[in-house]
């Protein structure tokens, strides 16, 4: 009888202290759930991503003891790249208070953008998402640096300026934009469109739907058009078969640049040696040759926490999942050095973090990404912050850079971007902050 | 005129290569009455292990290609026997289900097996465009061509004049009455699994080499059903009239419709016009009309 109540009262004091200690394990880490698509036709895609968001976090919490000393806490949600899924996986673990979430898909990110203020989680959509949701005025809770679906675009244009001699030089010469037929490939639309109206090109929309495996018809349209200059706006196997036509069509490959979705080394394989020349847009660049990447075999990979195999670091998509996972631990660690906090910040300081976001070159240089990526600064009306593009070229064997940084033509993208903050805030009944009174 | 011409021609040979497909899905059909889902992830699990050998560099494309069509012959023995003959006299229902689930497991099993990166399939197939008469014309169009035409005539010789083709009719004409004269049901069964591996073979080995390898290839599966609705769902001859019918259809729709309505169409007028199909002839061009007597 008494080992019997003995018993029950162990149980009791157990079940009584469960709540208390999870709330002490809580406060000691900080927990950041990550939406990947491990499955599904996504995955070639999704696997280096998912891969180099971890090892990134990895490594935080291996070198460097965690985020100002608070451990991150990663949990993997399978969203097989589907909204409903994705959805589903931030209703489950918006109950462990998470910071902030990373959608890794522009359907799921339009989602949890009502959402977002609602619960206080900060939504990043690095380089996708809503372009409109940069104007932090209006979308206080979401952010998308280091730059818009927009500002690529213009950077694009740039780029083939800086190839045919100037911006003069636009007048008369034929873009074509091979995008998805959904919502993220039109995206650049507007903006080409505007760029072709006051540079004087001539500028034709060819839509591929999904999930674009024949292209056929699209790619007599192109030969008959003959463009000068070729912009992609792929995903997934639609861009594999567009190097691949336009290659088997004998277009000049050079003269093809495909959005930083469109130029992974997965969209380059099926056209093998005929690839060669492919360009595409990035915000990072690709390759090992990185001293996070020495730091990644050091203090991961040589314990056997790498999540993938050595080899395969640098590879496009892995660098811009530690890019991400870097971004998220740079605002973090700004809102922790901020609030002298050794705990995670709360939901608010989080967003204060992201919003004061200035990521230096020294910085870069410490955390070993000097080179990788350039400096950037968030501000309160400016969620994609002041990022640059660069133009990665495929050899054969692998990407490089091929130009230098290359700034956005902001007059024109930021008042178009500006009125479409307005016209979507106002559809979900937003008001506009004034940024003055932000500390 | 000459865009024309060029839309036709590659329509037709882009229908040939849905054709490819879509007669692994009649054979299995023809014979056992299943309908089968998984016939794109047959598809891709055959240009994985086509990708996979041929990167493994241990032998010659001519000797995978033998290898690749028994591997998948077996493949296709072990799925009927472990999972659609304990299916017999079960409602259609759950036999669709469970192609439906044997879809994902053979996408998740190729996932775990050869990881998700894209593979190559390289094949000795030039690259660049023959120029007949102003029209481009892609070589591995060409090669699914000759592959879908010479499917149709080995298929047509089999049905006609090989015992187990004899057989395979007889029991999609009456099962019950093909038992009593002894024919082993259950083996045509198996066979016509088998056969539609060997089918799943060259479409993975043609559709592989276009697209490149991964679990993104399953999806050309998608475009068997207007095919096989459009031409009869048991005829072999069927498949190829109707992935001819939906290859010029959407490529005519892509090229002269899409720059107006700024894409999509040739996605529904495939569908549009199989549904004008079935009021007209229920079955198909080709499809068997069953009369029963109630």
């Amino acid at each position: 009888m008494k080992v019997r109540g003995f018993l029950i009262g162990l149980l009791a004091m157990t079940v009584a202290a469960w709540p208390v200690a999870g709330a002490w394990a809580q406060d000691k880490t900080i927990f950041i759930p990550l939406f990947v698509y491990r499955t599904g036709p996504y995955a070639p895609s999704g696997i280096p991503n998912a891969n180099g968001f971890q090892d990134y976090f990895n490594l935080v919490n291996e070198r460097d003891g965690g985020v100002n000393g608070v451990k991150l806490v990663i949990e993997e949600c399978e969203t097989q790249y589907k909204t409903d899924l994705g959805v589903e996986c931030y209703e489950r673990l918006k109950g462990k208070k998470p910071p902030l979430v990373n959608p890794y898909s522009t359907g799921i990110t339009y989602q949890l953008i009502p959402k977002a203020p609602v619960d206080k989680i900060v939504v990043h959509s690095m380089g996708y998402g809503m372009t409109a949701s940069a104007d932090g005025r209006w979308f206080p809770w979401v952010f998308n640096f280091p730059m818009t679906y927009w500002s690529q675009a213009s950077a694009f244009v740039k780029y083939v300026a800086s190839q045919e001699g100037g911006m003069d030089k636009l007048k008369g010469k034929k873009i074509v934009h091979i995008f998805h037929n959904s919502p993220y490939g039109k995206e650049a639309n507007p903006t080409l469109e505007t760029l072709a109206k006051q540079h004087g090109f001539e500028l034709t929309l060819l839509a591929v739907d999904h999930p674009g495996q024949e292209q056929g018809a699209t790619w007599l349209q192109v030969r008959r058009i003959n463009p000068d200059w070729i912009y992609l706006s792929g995903w997934g196997v639609m861009n594999q078969v567009a190097v691949k036509e336009a290659a088997s069509k004998g277009f000049k490959m050079d003269h093809m640049v495909g959005n930083w979705w469109s130029g992974s080394e997965s969209d380059v394989v099926a056209a093998a040696d005929g690839a060669r020349g492919f360009k595409s847009m990035t915000f990072h660049a690709p390759g090992a040759g990185f001293k996070v990447h020495q730091d990644l075999v050091k203090h991961v990979y040589d314990k056997g926490k790498g999540a993938t195999k050595k080899d395969l670091l640098g590879e496009v998509y892995h660098n811009r999942g530690m890019i991400n996972a870097m971004l998220n631990v740079e605002a973090l660690r700004t809102a922790m050095l901020k609030f002298k906090l050794k705990t995670p910040p709360a939901s608010e300081q989080a967003r204060w973090g992201f919003e004061n976001l200035n990521l230096t070159e020294q910085r870069l240089e410490q955390i070993g990404m000097k080179g990788m990526m350039r400096p950037l600064k968030v501000t309160c009306e400016n969620h994609e912050s002041n990022g640059m593009a660069a133009v990665q070229q495929w050899d054969g064997k692998q990407w490089k850079i091929v130009s230098d940084w290359i700034e956005p033509i902001r007059d024109v993208v930021r008042p178009k971007l500006e009125a479409a903050a307005v016209e979507e805030a106002k559809k979900l009944g937003y008001t506009v902050r004034d940024c003055s009174k932000e500390k | 005129m000459e865009f024309f011409f060029d839309l036709t021609v590659n329509g037709l040979l882009v229908g040939l290569m849905y054709a490819l497909v879509a007669v692994g899905f009649v054979l299995i059909y023809k014979a056992t009455s299943v309908i089968n889902f998984a016939q794109g992830d047959l598809v891709m699990f055959a240009a994985y292990g086509a990708a996979v050998m041929l990167g493994l560099g241990w032998m010659p494309l001519w000797a995978v290609i033998p290898v690749l069509a028994t591997g998948m012959v077996a493949l296709g023995f072990v799925l009927e026997r472990g999972i659609l003959r304990p299916l017999i006299g079960q409602p259609v229902i759950s036999v669709i289900m469970v192609t439906i689930g044997l879809a994902f497991v053979l996408q998740g099993l190729a996932a775990i097996l050869w990881k998700a990166g894209t593979r190559e399939l390289p094949l000795p197939v030039r690259v660049e465009p023959y120029v007949v008469g102003g029209v481009f014309i892609s070589p591995i169009n060409v090669v699914a061509a000759v592959t879908a035409i010479l499917s149709l005539v080995a298929f047509g010789l089999f049905f006609t004049r090989s015992r187990f083709g004899i057989a395979m009719r007889a029991v999609a004409d009456d099962q019950q009455a093909s038992m009593t004269v002894g024919i082993n049901v259950r083996r045509v069964f198996a066979l016509s699994w088998a056969i539609a591996g060997i089918a799943a073979a060259a479409g993975g080995l043609i559709w592989g080499n276009m697209l490149g390898v991964d679990t993104f290839l399953a999806l050309v599966g998608l475009k068997v059903f207007p095919v096989v609705i459009l031409g009869g769902l048991d005829s072999i001859l069927g498949a190829i009239v109707g992935g001819l019918i939906v290859g010029l259809v959407e490529s005519i729709a892509a090229g002269y419709l899409d720059p107006y309505v700024g894409g999509g169409t040739k996605d529904f007028v495939p569908y549009v016009l199989m549904i004008l199909v079935l009021f007209v002839r229920p079955h198909g061009f080709f499809g068997r009309e069953i009369i029963e007597r109630v």
